[in-house]
């Protein structure tokens, strides 16, 4: 805009919107987000949501403030102990951020899900934390049938984990750090050929018939030539000639040959897109739209993507070649609204369930496009389905981050049999190592796999005696609330789909199970 | 007021303690494991030297420095200094949570240190509204561990000089009491970094110099006649115009802060841009630009701040064998952890020991030193001031930072090292906002035919 009012929550929120954007912090605002259980770890992530200026949140907790509850939560005081966490926490979560809508729910989630499990529904994100086997299972698969993003995570003494599950995630603006450039070089389009006709370029097509250069010894032909084509002063030393320099370096990453990246080539394979019907996401209604262009007009590629990187030459020069590109990317752009306009009308949708913002942001961002699907929980836990390879060659080495999985998955046994977590009291530590281990090896067991679970791990989950130490819980605090964003704003990828975390060796892994 | 403390007193326990307090950081300190450090000895003295003795310095009260500030309070630890230059800005809330809009303009240090000591009974937080380079090695000298959340390569580089300026040798071995560790955290957008140095033991801040990104800079000839992106013509406005114009007043300068003066910037830049039919300059990538703008999120920095803390507990109580000694975040796609061992530079400039060398034939002239000094990828001085022992008196031979110096001694850029008086394995003391002490300088004369051609461009 011209004249640039800055608010204060724009001012406030500057630094974020400039990862995010003005639509970013808009679905952030819309958003209403489930906390269970307001332990250290649950509020850590909630504070790193309300600071942000999520829409609301709200905590479901029938526990009591205990001593040692606030000894590592920054968001109970003493005086609370005895009150109900859910109230407490809240209050000082809200006074974080007067934008923020704070709500408490003084009950169990078990007592939730035994009387009315709708009330889930609600919520763009559930978040359940320090929750035993048997409440997550069962949330998981309410949550799963209704749609709601789910989001697991637990701090157990220097461990942290997270697992997502979502069915499908789609993903416009990943927002790659790595991105390589749709120059078109290779197949230049019309009004690309035209504008470069004014310059003097010379005819490689003819002896390479016109492929690019494709290893590193042609690559280096390609440089001599554009060396070659430095002027030369009287003594016969080359000119400093900053934009040649420029093109030689760029060699390896200008020339990538235009194609359909693989990823967008799987979205546009799946059911999803090929199956248009009225109540498919705008997603994949674009999706289809595009595969259309791609099929027809695009001759096989994906719409210009329009930008182009900056590059040593006169601003006119510059700005013309960047029309160029500006210019085509908006003619594709404008074909495949015809598309989807045709694919809209043949479902009887009107033609304004998508804007042309939504398409244009789709077209520019085609080759970066992301779907995230997590397996459920009922499929990772049955013995039928469970990701047996990756659990056994993960364990090929003993230290791996999975062995931090199976003890986990063994702690929630413990708990099962015992209704408690193992050497909680110091006077438990020694006898519950045992016990510990018949759990562990029971899991094994049950699920066939032949691994091997170090007794050095066995004791030391003993010796955690379930504790949740606060740098810990401020780790996963941080690293859930990103994926919370992440999930809420359609923006950059989400992990897929469990996340482990080492304190002790400052490590980490992701599985998909 | 919401965070009224409880000084209430338990039986059995200390004053503002209550039952189970600390039951959550116990259990690694009272019990024995199989990964705990090699000398962690179970002890409930551990705790007590948390809470009564153990003395840490945090530098800065910003994004990391709230954070670290808070889980260092609920971590055990409660003798606390924090440094921060800073007063707080409306744009620092979405993340540097111990501050409110009320607190709009005071300093970070105060207000941070007030919010903890409020809220973590027993925690003494010592704020102070200064910089780093106000203190000294005495200052420096009390604290058992010292964590940064900086914003600075040039301040990181400081403490860290200053921390190897504490180091005392005997017999050329290092006595391990004089080491301070240092742990330092960075944090920009969705990545960030942690890492612990033992100063004298393992690399330090300047041996991985080279691991920073340069600072992104456009040539001048595209600000000042090719521009191309809407950054240029900023930039033009911010460096060429602003200058010319003076449009607030003589001596007054482009203050980032100051929100006229960025419109102003902004307006310029728009008519810039159209002269040359540029698109894309908004208010908010002027501001971008001219106060180099930074994105940041409360999540990394809560991260960063949490891998930090955790290692600095390790390191405090030897409850498991720290980080050695590098970690990177990434979390824009999935998270991403690296953690990898950066090694000692054997020649580094701030902590080898080693003389530091320069190599130039006599007839080179003082300038090309200068910007070997500010150039040269391990060294990236940012304004060094030269001086020597010429006649039996100490004599400048150029300093930038005082500006009737500089009149004085630039006539000595133009000169060469003969022609200054210097001679082959003179010694040349360098003074720099990078370090707290003055780096010796070697000078050799390498032979006439020999010449170092500098490469001096930036993109």
């Amino acid at each position: 805009t011209m004249t640039d009012h800055k608010t204060s929550k724009e001012q406030k929120y500057d630094r974020q919107l400039r990862l995010w954007g003005d639509h970013g912090q808009e679905a952030l605002e819309n958003a209403h987000v489930c906390l269970i259980n307001a332990t250290a770890t649950g509020t850590e992530i909630l504070k790193n949501l309300v600071l942000p200026g999520i829409g609301s949140f709200t905590i479901v907790d029938g526990h009591k403030v205990s001593g040692e509850d606030v000894g590592n939560n920054f968001f109970l005081t003493s005086s609370s102990i005895g009150k109900n966490r859910a109230q407490a926490a809240t209050e000082l979560l809200q006074e974080l951020n007067g934008d923020v809508s704070g709500n408490f729910v003084e009950e169990s989630p078990d007592k939730l899900l035994d009387n009315s499990p709708e009330f889930f529904h609600r919520f763009s994100l559930v978040i359940g934390v320090q929750l035993p086997e048997s409440t997550y299972l069962r949330l998981g698969s309410v949550l799963w049938e209704a749609g709601v993003p789910f989001l697991i995570c637990r701090t157990y003494g220097l461990i942290g984990y997270m697992r997502l599950i979502v069915k499908e995630h789609t993903v416009v603006e990943s927002h790659p750090d790595n991105a390589l450039e749709d120059l078109r070089l290779d197949q230049p389009f019309t009004e690309l050929k035209h504008h470069v006709e004014c310059y003097d370029l010379d005819n490689m097509e003819k002896k390479h018939n016109s492929q690019l250069p494709k290893n590193y010894k042609e690559k280096e032909a390609f440089r001599q030539l554009i060396r070659a084509g430095i002027l030369t002063n009287e003594n016969g030393t080359p000119e400093d000639e900053e934009n040649f320099e420029e093109a030689i370096k760029n060699v390896n990453t200008a020339l990538n040959p235009t194609k359909v990246p693989s990823g967008t080539e799987e979205i546009f394979n799946a059911e999803q897109c090929e199956n248009i019907t009225s109540q498919s996401p705008s997603f994949w209604v674009i999706a289809h739209g595009v595969r259309d262009f791609v099929r027809n007009e695009g001759n096989g590629n994906l719409p210009v993507r329009g930008t182009i990187p900056d590059m040593i030459a006169d601003s006119d020069k510059f700005i013309k070649l960047q029309n160029v590109y500006r210019d085509k990317a908006m003619k594709d752009a404008a074909v495949v609204s015809k598309h989807v306009e045709a694919l809209l009308q043949s479902v009887g949708k009107p033609p304004e369930s998508t804007s042309e913002q939504e398409i244009k942001l789709f077209c520019k961002n085609a080759a970066f496009l992301r779907v995230v699907r997590c397996r459920s929980l009922a499929e990772e836990y049955s013995v039928d389905t469970f990701n047996k390879d990756e659990i056994t060659s993960c364990m090929d080495s003993t230290d791996s981050e999975m062995v931090l999985y199976l003890m986990l998955r063994s702690i929630d046994r413990f708990y099962q049999q015992h209704s408690r977590y193992p050497g909680v009291y110091n006077y438990q530590v020694e006898e519950d190592i045992n016990k510990l281990k018949l759990c562990v090896n029971s899991l094994l067991q049950e699920y066939s796999l032949n691994v091997n679970v170090k007794d050095d791990y066995i004791h030391e989950f003993c010796r955690y005696g379930a504790a949740e130490p606060h740098t810990v819980a401020a780790f996963l605090g941080g690293s859930a609330a990103q994926e919370a964003i992440k999930i809420i704003t359609h923006q950059f990828v989400p992990f897929n789909n469990t996340f482990l975390y080492n304190a002790m060796s400052q490590t980490s892994a992701t599985f998909q199970l | 007021m919401l965070r009224a403390g409880c000084s209430m007193a338990v039986e059995g326990c200390g004053i503002g303690d209550w039952e189970g307090r600390w039951s959550h950081v116990q259990k690694f300190l009272e019990r024995t494991g199989p990964f705990t450090h090699p000398d962690f000895e179970p002890s409930e003295e551990t705790l007590q030297f948390l809470l009564e003795t153990c003395k840490i310095l945090v530098i800065g009260a910003g994004g990391l420095g709230c954070e670290l500030l808070k889980n260092l309070a609920l971590s055990g630890f409660r003798h606390i200094h924090v440094v921060d230059m800073d007063i707080i800005d409306l744009s620092n809330l979405n993340r540097q949570f111990l501050f409110r809009s009320k607190d709009v303009g005071r300093p970070k240090a105060d207000v941070a240190a007030e919010f903890i000591n409020q809220c973590v009974p027993g925690c003494n937080v010592v704020p102070h509204f200064k910089k780093i380079q106000d203190f000294d090695a005495s200052f420096y000298r009390q604290f058992h561990i010292i964590v940064c959340g900086l914003d600075s390569i040039i301040a990181r580089r400081w403490i860290n000089g200053m921390l190897l300026s504490l180091l005392s040798y005997e017999d050329g071995v290092l006595d391990p009491s004089s080491i301070i560790p240092l742990i330092d955290g960075g944090t920009e957008g969705f990545k960030g970094n942690a890492r612990v140095i033992l100063p004298g033991m393992t690399a330090c801040i300047d041996c991985t110099l080279e691991l920073y990104p340069p600072q992104i800079t456009f040539p001048m000839c595209t600000i000042a006649s090719m521009p191309r992106l809407p950054e240029h013509c900023i930039e033009y406005v911010r460096v060429l115009q602003w200058p010319k114009d003076k449009p607030f007043g003589d001596a007054v300068g482009l203050d980032g802060d100051n929100p006229e003066h960025v419109q102003w910037v902004f307006q310029e830049s728009l008519k810039r841009a159209a002269e040359f039919n540029i698109t894309g300059v908004t208010y908010r990538l002027t501001q971008g630009v001219v106060k180099r703008i930074i994105p940041a999120v409360a999540s990394t920095n809560a991260v960063i701040a949490a891998a930090c803390a955790t290692e600095l507990f390790k390191i405090a109580t030897s409850a498991y064998i720290p980080l050695n000694n590098y970690l990177v975040f990434n979390d824009v796609d999935g998270l991403y952890t690296y953690t990898f061992e950066a090694e000692l530079k054997d020649k580094c400039s701030a902590c080898s020991q080693l003389p530091q060398k320069l190599q130039f034939p006599p007839s080179a002239k003082l300038q090309e030193v200068l910007e070997y000094l500010t150039e040269n990828a391990s060294l990236q001085m940012k304004s060094p001031a030269i001086t020597a022992t010429l006649e039996g008196k100490n004599k400048t031979l150029y300093l930038q930072t005082v500006a009737s110096i500089e009149e004085r001694t630039r006539p000595n850029l133009c000169k060469t090292l003969k022609e200054l008086g210097l001679a082959d394995g003179q010694e040349l003391a360098v003074a720099d906002v990078t370090t707290p002490q003055t780096v010796l300088f070697k000078l050799n004369f390498t032979s006439e035919t020999c010449s170092i051609k500098h490469q001096s461009r930036q993109f």
